[in-house]
């Protein structure tokens, strides 16, 4: 698989060269990139990526390191300060702010102001504090409810598009003696996507940015029917019991076993759940219904990024690479279904003919007017979204404490935002 | 003659009784400077300060001391929490003396039934904690199971229910632990006079009142540094709690140290400042113990000489 992938990079960085001119060739030196591509498939995205670049610079030294991408999320702060090297991995909007407001990533700015990335504008605005881009993104992926599409014929049901039919829906699966959604909340970030959904679903997009920027309080009315819808759910006993014990991936054999009916996740989860045993004919994808018919939908599609530090020694080379990563002919074959299996985010590149990823473009590009958000935790400033996500796995399990976890929100926004 | 071949003597060969024990202490001490002292006072620094561990420090003065002791509520379930395993984890102080005295005899094996008791403290902590998640997995797991059967249901599984979660991690941490304590207690034993026993024996001591009037008294140094381990092992009890439960459900198994990690260096901590107060405080309560420790060594030495 890799070697019918490495050879689309060949001959599409060959391509590149023809089109790319005399001004690829001059670059020499070394290029230093930390990578946290450290899953199988994008670290033979990322392995790939280095070696067709280097190929293309003959006197440029490409050295690429990939460290472990729970690992990174820490390691970052010793790589960016000490010895810094030239390209990092890293996650866009809010996430950005210690490393910007630390001076740590490089303003590129004027790299975006190449013709080349007229393509990448709708990406721009979750790259851009401050009124200055930090980095480029290279790959982004849907968010929705992954679904047994055999569970739900069998019962008689059909995609729903409103809150009222998936909570009908969710009475009969129910009664059905199954659980409507499975989720692991033992790390709490899960539980952060059906925040996102519902509180931009009932309140709209704007309101939800609101929130994460810190504008409203916590215990506001608006806040609280969120929780409410929410809560409808919970009290139908619409979630799998006990999913604080388990990480997302444990929550993964419910829905394998036919226990739970759906599950809302990133299209990451697509692999897992085809290497589970789960075929194709048996999966199927509904974009998360609407609530309030009068706000319009919002979607989580978290983007991951390339990031130049401050720090870096061969900054003419890190930006080729960056615009590199960016092209079209890249974009198509690194997102393809045989590599990363995500969405491209230039425009201009070929979207994978996989069901999954086609049905996240169709609703991505024609049904997300209400905006684009990046993730709960991605979103929302790291204090707030930690003592978030903890009182939303609380409120998941103990419903009747959420006076209580709203005060604590409340107490930590009044903190954070000062 | 004598005064001036001592004056012909270098300033080195003068003094080196005073000062070659200096010099072999030096590495020592200038690691133990570089690593453990100067890092407690900048510690102590950074905890006046508001700081992202990235850009520029702000002076707050005691604001972080004031939020942290002025009610804020993890910091309070953390320190109840950090009482919890302090308390039980003694428990593997006599756990570990039953088990070295049932050991401790002379059959066929016994060296092999040793290895096996002492096997869990020579795993990893992250292995055992992670055995003990999947033996407390609800539904799946051995526990469940068992407590299934005589009809107790634990709501979310022992490590997803906030009033079990710590304790069943408590209980994880013990087995290596009691390993530990026992380990301590078969030396000790060895070094047990057996005169003493006999004599004991000939004046009619037997059972509970010879464990307790005669072994026990001469176990006394095993017995210390057992519970000097013990102690540190439950203040220092990180690696259970990251990999059983990261500190939830809803951060009810959090304990000071790992409070002190998830505000300074987790993946969503940027608050240097907040993490360094509370291993000030750390630092503190665990200062009681070591200045209790310390004294009571002090103590042995003067009675020996």
């Amino acid at each position: 698989m890799s070697k019918i992938f490495k050879g689309t990079i060949a001959a599409l960085s060959a391509a590149t060269i023809l089109a790319g001119g005399a001004s690829a060739q001059s670059l020499s030196g070394d290029l230093r990139i930390v990578s946290d591509m450290s899953n199988p498939a994008p670290r033979a995205v990322m392995e790939g990526l280095a070696a067709d670049f280097g190929a293309m610079h003959p006197d440029l030294n490409v050295e690429l390191e990939i460290v472990d991408r729970e690992a990174w999320k820490t390691q970052i702060r010793n790589a960016l300060t000490a010895n810094a090297p030239d390209v990092v991995n890293w996650y866009a909007a809010t996430r950005m702010t210690p490393y910007v407001d630390a001076g740590l990533f490089m303003d590129i700015s004027d790299l975006w102001e190449d013709p080349a990335m007229a393509d990448l504008a709708s990406t721009k605005g979750a790259m851009t504090l401050n009124g200055a881009q930090w980095g480029v993104p290279y790959t982004y992926y849907q968010w929705g409810v992954y679904y047994r599409k055999d569970i739900f014929e069998e019962l008689g049901l059909s995609e729903p598009a409103t809150w009222d039919e998936e909570i009908a829906n969710c009475q009969v699966i129910v009664d059905s003696g199954r659980a409507c959604y499975t989720i692991g909340s033992k790390y709490l970030w899960t539980a952060g996507g059906w925040f996102d959904y519902i509180n931009s679903r009932t309140n709209g997009y704007d309101f939800h940015i609101q929130l994460a920027n810190g504008e409203v309080e916590w215990t506001d009315d608006r806040v609280r029917e969120t929780f409410a819808n929410w809560r409808t759910l919970i009290d139908m006993g619409a979630f799998i019991e006990d999913h604080q014990a388990y990480s997302w991936q444990e929550a993964l054999p419910f829905m394998v076993d036919g226990e739970a009916a759906s599950y809302l996740m990133g299209n990451f989860a697509v692999a897992a759940m085809r290497d589970g045993g789960l075929t194709d004919e048996q999966l199927d994808f509904y974009q998360f219904p609407q609530i309030n018919p009068d706000v319009a939908p919002a979607e989580d599609a978290p983007t991951d990024t390339f990031h130049i530090p401050s720090g870096a020694q061969n900054v003419e080379a890190a930006k080729a690479f960056l615009l590199y990563v960016t092209s079209p002919d890249v974009q198509s074959a690194i997102n393809g279904g045989d590599a990363l299996g995500q969405l491209p985010v230039n425009a201009a590149a070929a979207v994978s003919d996989d069901k999954f990823i086609q049905e996240g473009f169709e609703m991505l590009s024609n049904n997300a007017s209400g905006g684009i958000m990046q993730f709960f935790d991605r979103d929302f400033p790291a204090e707030m979204a930690s003592v978030g996500m903890e009182g939303l796995q609380e409120f998941m399990v103990f419903p009747d404490n959420l006076d209580d976890i709203l005060e604590r929100l409340e107490d930590t926004r009044q903190r954070v935002y000062q | 003659m004598a005064t001036a071949t001592t004056q012909n003597r270098s300033w080195y060969r003068r003094n080196e009784i005073a000062v070659t024990p200096w010099l072999f202490l030096l590495p020592g001490i200038l690691f133990f400077a570089f690593y453990v002292i100067i890092p407690i006072f900048q510690s102590v620094w950074i905890s006046f300060h508001e700081w992202d561990g990235l850009g520029e420090k702000t002076w707050v003065g005691t604001a972080n001391y004031e939020r942290l002791l002025g009610g804020d509520r993890k910091f309070e379930t953390s320190f109840w929490n950090n009482l919890k395993w302090l308390v039980l984890y003694l428990l593997a102080i006599p756990m570990g003396l039953s088990i070295s005295l049932f050991l401790n005899q002379t059959v066929r094996g016994i060296r092999l039934y040793k290895s096996l008791f002492f096997f869990p403290f020579v795993i990893s902590q992250v292995v055992v904690g992670l055995v003990f998640s999947w033996f407390y997995l609800p539904n799946d797991g051995l526990f469940d199971v068992i407590t299934g059967l005589v009809g107790i249901d634990i709501k979310g599984g022992v490590l997803g229910n906030p009033n079990t979660a710590t304790y069943g991690i408590i209980a994880a941490g013990l087995w290596p632990q009691t390993a530990y304590c026992m380990i301590l207690y078969l030396t000790g034993l060895n070094a047990v006079d057996p005169e003493q026993v006999e004599a004991a024996r000939l004046d009619g001591a037997k059972g509970h009142k010879m464990l307790w009037y005669v072994i026990i008294p001469q176990l006394k140094p095993a017995t210390f540094i057992a519970f000097v381990v013990t102690i540190i092992g439950a203040l220092r009890s990180f690696d259970f709690i990251a990999v059983m439960t990261n500190g939830g459900p809803f951060g009810s198994t959090r304990v000071l140290s790992f409070y002190m990690f998830e505000e300074s260096l987790s993946e969503f901590g940027f608050r240097m400042g907040y993490g360094a107060a509370i291993a000030v405080v750390l630092f503190f309560i665990m200062l009681i113990f070591i200045a209790y420790f310390l004294w009571s060594m002090y103590q042995d030495e003067k009675g020996v000489r």
